[in-house]
């Protein structure tokens, strides 16, 4: 019965040879390859549960007056699109639980490709034949940062408000084209045209999502036809042979476990860690902010950015040509991408190795790009952490002015250095391994004498 | 041994005393001897003179020291003149711990209460004697309204004391949190403005406007965390500590414990 099937579907569609490569294809044994599968299943989690907010989220700005059950906000004016989510949070079935999980998995998914673009760089992945992959990887880790920031804005309550106005000034310092790209996303000067709610909805739910979705799939078409990377553990893996686990009867049971694993842990914070309440937010209203309010983590390295950029704008005459949010919220990450995406190349041209890579390095095997991908990470940390510096300043009462001067010190120095401590780690690692070979090659000939 | 012995009793002498001196330190307010026999207009003009004038000046007339004002609070001299200022701020100083301050440099805070009733009551009677000023407020927060309360609070507190009122960091100065006034408090506060908190005249907020204020504190008490464990009401800050720290520690454990498990598969 069931091989009448099978062979029914495959005389129609051919499927076999696909399905025994598949069942073939070899995945590799350590458990950090596992970390860009987890990047993947929050992004399953995150369109699983977004879906469902699409049922009840109503994209309009239009003036509503909340009657519900929370006190606080009864009689309040409100947005449409506010109301819809206080009701999705107070009334929708499960609709709390699925907005938190989709919330978490949102800061988790962009948690996760660091994770995995760490273990990438510092293992020298990137390289030849796998540069394409790694580009896409990073385009992928910035459309997620926007469609993070297109999802809590659209919320409309008070955080996304205050984001809002940021992100507005920001796209109005882009020099020459900035007033008129603002102009085109908002529809009209800050807050924007009511049709602004649509665009950031369409880009939210359907535009970017579809764009990562791609993305995903070329990402994980390359990888599969280029193979993993491995790491010589043993004299038989090498840059010509691929050892790894089989799909079937090793992979598959593996990869579900750790499906059901992310799903589970992100519902369980969904269900048990409160994040994002909007309804003790209230809704937004033009001018009107609270203290201490801080984009999700994943931006927090550009607020930090702003805040320690001197206060400058570049001017001709009484024109401002460059207005200070450029360097913190546009040049700072525009960089930050760039030297992500150009990395693969600047790297050839230090240390020139043609060919294939299919052996990974351990980071001590690199000294030079260990350095730098600690330095340049430790920069960004910095900047992300100086974005902070008032809560430093209520735990500890360091004064805020002096903690951005120190910061905007700090933020060269300690890169600079941790790239040579890291350095000399690295060599000197290499360096006790050598030893150690020569020692065990001198024991085993003796042995091999004495014998 | 003996030498032991004397070594430890003296520890113990030496640690006994320092608890006497650490137990008297907290009533560091001179009181006087006969506090019993005055009247609460003694009283008051008593302790203010050994505790208040130092800073405040003979009959609440401030002590200017010459030069330009001190911190964020843009305090002139060792302190202000407390002509006029009336029981309601002397209330709200009073109550809150803030008085008498150790060092006039330091932005007044919410400490321990040194004063007992009868000398809390007696002060405030003598500082409102210094001039005409105004009473102890009355509000009826129960007459208020929490949303409009919210909405008020939103527009003309929360950019310093955030929307729940969980406080934080103004140009160098610390916002508190507004979890342990008293209505009374609150009302005194928002009229007197202490330190560089702006006050508020009936003009800006009206009374009626101040019950609804009140009433919208006291709910932030008991935020509604239908959500689960509330992390502190401020937002991203520890949502994203609860990313990395919990999270992330979480899937990474599962990484390895998945990874680990097929070793030596291959
Ligand atoms: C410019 C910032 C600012 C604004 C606006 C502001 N406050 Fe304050 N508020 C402060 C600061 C700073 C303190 C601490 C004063 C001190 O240290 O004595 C404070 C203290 C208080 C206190 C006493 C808290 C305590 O226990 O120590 C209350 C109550 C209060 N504010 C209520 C309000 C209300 C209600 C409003 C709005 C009508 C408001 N504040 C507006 C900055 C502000
Ligand atoms: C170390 C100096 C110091 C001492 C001692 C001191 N104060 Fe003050 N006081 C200040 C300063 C400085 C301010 C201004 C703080 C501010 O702006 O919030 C102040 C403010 C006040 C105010 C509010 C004035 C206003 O304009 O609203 C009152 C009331 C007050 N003090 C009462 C007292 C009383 C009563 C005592 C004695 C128990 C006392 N203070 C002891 C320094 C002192």
């Amino acid at each position: 019965m069931i091989r009448r099937a099978v062979r029914f579907i495959d005389t129609r569609a051919g499927a076999a040879p696909f399905i025994k490569a598949t069942l073939r294809y070899v995945f590799p044994d350590h458990w950090s390859f596992l970390l860009g599968e987890v990047a993947l299943y929050a992004f399953i989690v995150l369109v699983a549960t977004g879906t469902y907010l699409t049922f009840f989220f109503h994209p309009s700005l239009a003036d509503t007056v909340y009657h519900g059950t929370y006190a606080p906000l009864r009689g309040q004016k409100m947005s449409e699109a506010y109301k819809s989510v206080v009701d999705i949070s107070f009334h929708v079935k499960a609709g709390l639980l699925i907005r938190q999980t989709h919330h978490w998995a949102a800061n988790v998914f962009v948690a996760a490709i660091v994770l995995h673009l760490m273990r990438i760089f510092f293992t020298g992945a990137f390289r030849k034949p796998r540069e394409l992959t790694y580009i896409i990887g990073i385009l992928m880790l910035f459309a997620t940062l926007l469609e993070g920031y297109a999802g809590y804005s659209m919320v409309d309550d008070l955080l996304s408000g205050m984001g809002l106005a940021i992100g507005y000034g920001v796209a109005l310092s882009l020099p020459f084209v900035g007033g008129n790209l603002a102009l085109l996303i908002w529809g009209a000067p800050y807050p924007g045209d009511p049709s602004f709610e649509s665009r950031l909805f369409i880009a939210h739910v359907f535009i970017l999502p579809v764009l990562i979705g791609t993305l995903i799939a070329v990402h994980l078409t390359l990888v599969a036809s280029r193979h993993h990377t491995q790491f010589r553990k043993e004299k038989r893996m090498t840059n010509r042979r691929l050892v790894g686990v089989p799909t079937f009867p090793g992979q598959a049971p593996r990869s579900l476990g750790l499906m059901l694993g992310v799903a589970g842990i992100l519902l369980l914070l969904g269900g048990l860690i409160q994040i994002n309440p909007i309804w003790l937010w209230g809704p937004y209203h033009l001018a009107q902010g609270t203290n201490g309010a801080q984009p999700d983590w994943y931006l927090g390295w550009l607020i930090g950015a702003l805040r320690l950029v001197p206060h400058f704008d570049v001017t001709i005459g009484s024109y401002t040509l460059v207005p200070n949010p450029f360097w913190g919220g546009a040049l700072f990450p525009l960089i930050v991408m760039g030297v992500l995406l150009a990395w693969p190349w600047l790297e050839r041209r230090f240390s020139p190795q043609r060919g294939f890579h299919n052996l990974l390095d351990r980071p001590r095997d690199a000294p030079g790009r260990t350095a730098f991908g600690v330095a340049f990470l430790l920069w960004v940390f910095l900047i992300f952490f100086a974005g902070a510096a008032d809560r430093i300043y209520l735990f500890l009462g360091w004064s805020y002015q002096e903690q951005i001067w120190i910061y905007r010190g700090l933020v060269w120095v300690l890169p600079v250095i941790a790239f040579f401590v890291t350095r000399s780690v690295c060599r000197e690692l290499q360096a006790i391994e050598r030893v150690e070979e020569v020692r065990e090659a001198a024991e085993a000939e003796a042995q091999a004498a004495s014998a | 041994m003996r030498r032991a012995r004397i070594a430890i009793a003296a520890t113990l002498l030496v640690l006994a005393l320092a608890a006497v001196a650490y137990a008297q330190l907290p009533s560091g307010i001179a009181r006087p001897d006969n506090e019993q026999n005055l009247s609460t207009q003694e009283l008051g003009a008593q302790l203010y003179a050994g505790n208040c004038a130092s800073c405040h000046g003979i009959a609440g007339r401030g002590v200017a020291v010459p030069g330009a004002t001190r911190g964020a609070g843009n305090i002139k001299g060792q302190g202000p003149s407390l002509v006029g200022v009336g029981a309601q701020a002397a209330h709200l100083y009073l109550t809150t711990g803030f008085m008498p301050l150790s060092n006039p440099h330091e932005q007044p805070w919410r400490s321990r209460v040194l004063f007992n009733r009868r000398e809390l009551a007696s002060l405030i009677q003598y500082v409102a004697s210094l001039g005409k000023g105004p009473p102890i407020p009355h509000p009826r927060p129960e007459t208020g309204d929490v949303s409009e309360g919210m909405h008020l609070f939103t527009s003309h507190c929360a950019g310093c004391h955030q929307v729940a009122a969980e406080g934080g960091y103004v140009t160098d100065a610390r916002v508190p949190l507004i979890k342990e006034d008293t209505p009374t408090q609150i009302a005194e506060a928002v009229r007197v403005g202490p330190y560089l908190m702006p006050k508020f005249s009936k003009k800006y907020i009206s009374d009626r406007q101040l019950n609804s204020i009140i009433a919208y504190l006291q709910a932030t008490k008991q935020p509604r965390d239908i959500g689960g464990w509330g992390i502190g009401h401020i937002g991203p800050v520890p949502e994203g500590m609860v990313t990395w720290f919990i999270a992330a520690v979480a899937l990474i454990a599962l990484c390895v414990l998945i990874g680990e498990r097929l070793r030596g598969t291959v």
